[in-house]
């Protein structure tokens, strides 16, 4: 194959040997072989930037999505607006864990209903109509009620809670939440004694959230928790972040956050909460049940069957970090779970 | 060869064009513009390259078998090289960046994830390919036993598509796609050698 190769120096060569049959007298035009070794010359190297750009383009293209992991904002996505929280629990230490960036936090999501790769939730968030909205909480218990969510906006005192969040994916933030307590909201619903589980539902709508058109997972994504972890004072119903109402790629307009889980347990855009009493579908659970359990409590002792679960990567840092049991909520939630085998329910 | 058709613009513009998407790579991380998790980014990135170049390289001689191209099998080498080339810088930012050359970790990874058993087995076939591609190597083993140890390039492709087709959490379209392809190129391969038998022996 060498052999037909044919470089820029043979190409000279030939044309060298062809100018010198014909002398040229004259100084003042360009000699002919000169011209046409120049023009040739030129045409290669045209051609060789457009073979170039051609392959290059054709490649980007094919990488798609990761060759361009920088969002543009949703063209129509609401701007966030400011809230104010009655009170702060900064319960961690900002010299060991730093709060992510604002930008990492609402460019970096994992909500297929609005596409698949990170950065798409955040560029296609526009979509999302956050107003008007409601939240049904319903199911076994004495008050069922369906909320407003201006009603919830005003009707609870909000916190902010700045969070360690561990995705099943090994990486991790640390998000200033703003929210209050799912107990507080499940109290005054009066859940009966029946009640031991908690279903979530986020918005069915392929309209507002159009991944829902790709059978990626089973429509509406569903989440679920046991009543004791649902009324745990950790578990937060989140309204927004660093100081400002969620925007949609975070879960806008009210989205669980439960932080010693992995984060695909905290459901995204909620519109109903139904206490039950029988053990409640989970979506990704439902979706590949050897890889991600119900209760997907941080365990750096059972891996993932396709990677390691002891370490994680800290959105905005090179250096991998150890991965704490329970996300390093341990001491508040274990507890919970005395007596169950954690490898089983994993 | 009657004629010049010189074609000097092909090979370094493939060439150039296969660098562009490792320079706007570089070009990113040194502002810092690689994304919230640059690591993975850059994983993905060159992972992808390394097939893209793989299978591009795979179809030079099905290009020649059914379709009379001579051309791409210029490009064979040179792409079979690029394949070589992200492979290892996939497995060099995985090695050093992702896991910070934590030994332990690497061989657990290696032996107990099968997704990334497949991956560096895919990388280690490329290896010896790599190493014999120089023209003065190939002679010293012969056209036989060069070709015979170049077919493994089907494995190393097999391989790849199986890497990415494990890594992908749900969306399995991407990855199917490129295994389709590879299948598409061996099945191609092995109809027109049975069709043909009489094939020309020089490539």
């Amino acid at each position: 194959m060498a052999r037909h190769d044919v470089t820029p120096r043979d190409v000279r060569t030939r044309y060298s040997a062809g100018m010198s049959r014909r002398a040229e007298p004259s100084r003042e035009i360009t000699p002919e072989g000169l011209y046409v070794r120049r023009r040739e010359w030129l045409k290669n190297a045209a051609l060789t930037v457009a073979t170039a750009g051609g392959v290059g383009g054709g490649l980007l293209s094919l990488l798609g999505d990761s060759a361009r992991p920088r969002v543009d904002e949703a063209p129509n996505a609401p701007a966030p607006t400011s809230l104010e929280p009655a009170s702060r629990s900064v319960m961690l230490d900002p010299k060991v864990d730093p709060q992510t960036s604002f930008d990492a936090i609402t460019t970096y999501n994992n909500f297929y209903e609005l596409g698949l790769d990170k950065a798409d939730p955040a560029e296609n968030a526009g979509s999302l109509r956050l107003r008007p909205w409601t939240v049904t909480v319903d199911g076994l218990c004495h008050k069922p009620t369906t909320f407003d969510i201006d009603q919830i906006v005003s009707g609870f005192a909000l916190e902010e809670r700045v969070y360690r969040m561990r995705c099943v994916e090994a990486w991790s933030m640390v998000i200033p939440w703003l929210g209050f307590s799912l107990a507080e909201l499940l109290k005054r619903v009066e859940p009966t004694s029946q009640a031991k589980y908690v279903a979530f539902t986020t918005l069915l709508d392929p309209t507002q959230l159009p991944g829902q058109k790709r059978s990626a997972l089973d429509w509406p994504y569903v989440e679920g928790l046991r009543i004791d972890e649902a009324m745990h004072p950790l578990t937060l119903l989140a309204l927004g972040l660093y100081g400002k109402t969620l925007l949609g790629q975070n879960g806008a307009p009210i989205r669980l956050v439960v932080p010693w889980k992995y984060g695909f347990k905290g459901i995204k855009s909620v519109v109903r909460i139904e206490l039950v009493d029988h053990l409640p579908k989970t979506t990704w659970n439902d979706a590949a049940p050897d890889e991600y359990g119900f209760y997907a409590n941080v365990n750096p002792e059972v891996d993932h069957p396709r990677w390691s679960q002891r370490t994680e990567r800290r959105i905005g840092e090179i250096e991998r970090r150890i991965t704490l049991p329970y996300n390093g909520y341990g001491e508040e939630v274990a507890s919970l779970y005395r007596g169950l085998d954690l490898r089983r329910n994993f | 060869m009657a004629e010049l058709k010189p074609y000097a613009w092909l090979k370094p513009g493939v060439f150039i064009g296969c660098l562009v998407p490792l320079a706007l790579m570089i070009a990113d991380a040194a502002r810092g513009q690689l994304g919230a998790d640059p690591v993975a980014i850059a994983l993905n990135r060159l992972g992808l390259l390394a097939l893209i170049t793989l299978v591009a390289s795979l179809a030079a001689t099905p290009a020649r078998l059914v379709l009379g191209w001579a051309w791409p099998l210029r490009l064979r080498r040179m792409l079979g090289l690029f394949a070589f080339f992200y492979a290892f810088l996939h497995f060099t930012v995985y090695l050093a960046i992702d896991q910070g050359f934590d030994l332990a970790a690497i061989v657990k990874d290696v032996t107990e994830r099968k997704f990334i058993t497949v991956g560096f087995a895919a990388f280690m076939v490329l290896v010896p390919l790599a190493a014999t591609s120089p023209l003065r190597v190939r002679r010293m083993l012969g056209p036989k036993r060069w070709q015979r140890l170049h077919r493994l390039v089907y494995l190393a492709g097999a391989l790849a598509a199986l890497h990415f087709i494990w890594r992908v959490k749900r969306d399995l379209t991407e990855p199917s796609m490129y295994a389709a392809i590879i299948g598409a190129l061996l099945l191609a391969r092995v109809l027109y050698r049975k069709t043909r038998p009489a094939r020309p022996a020089a490539e």
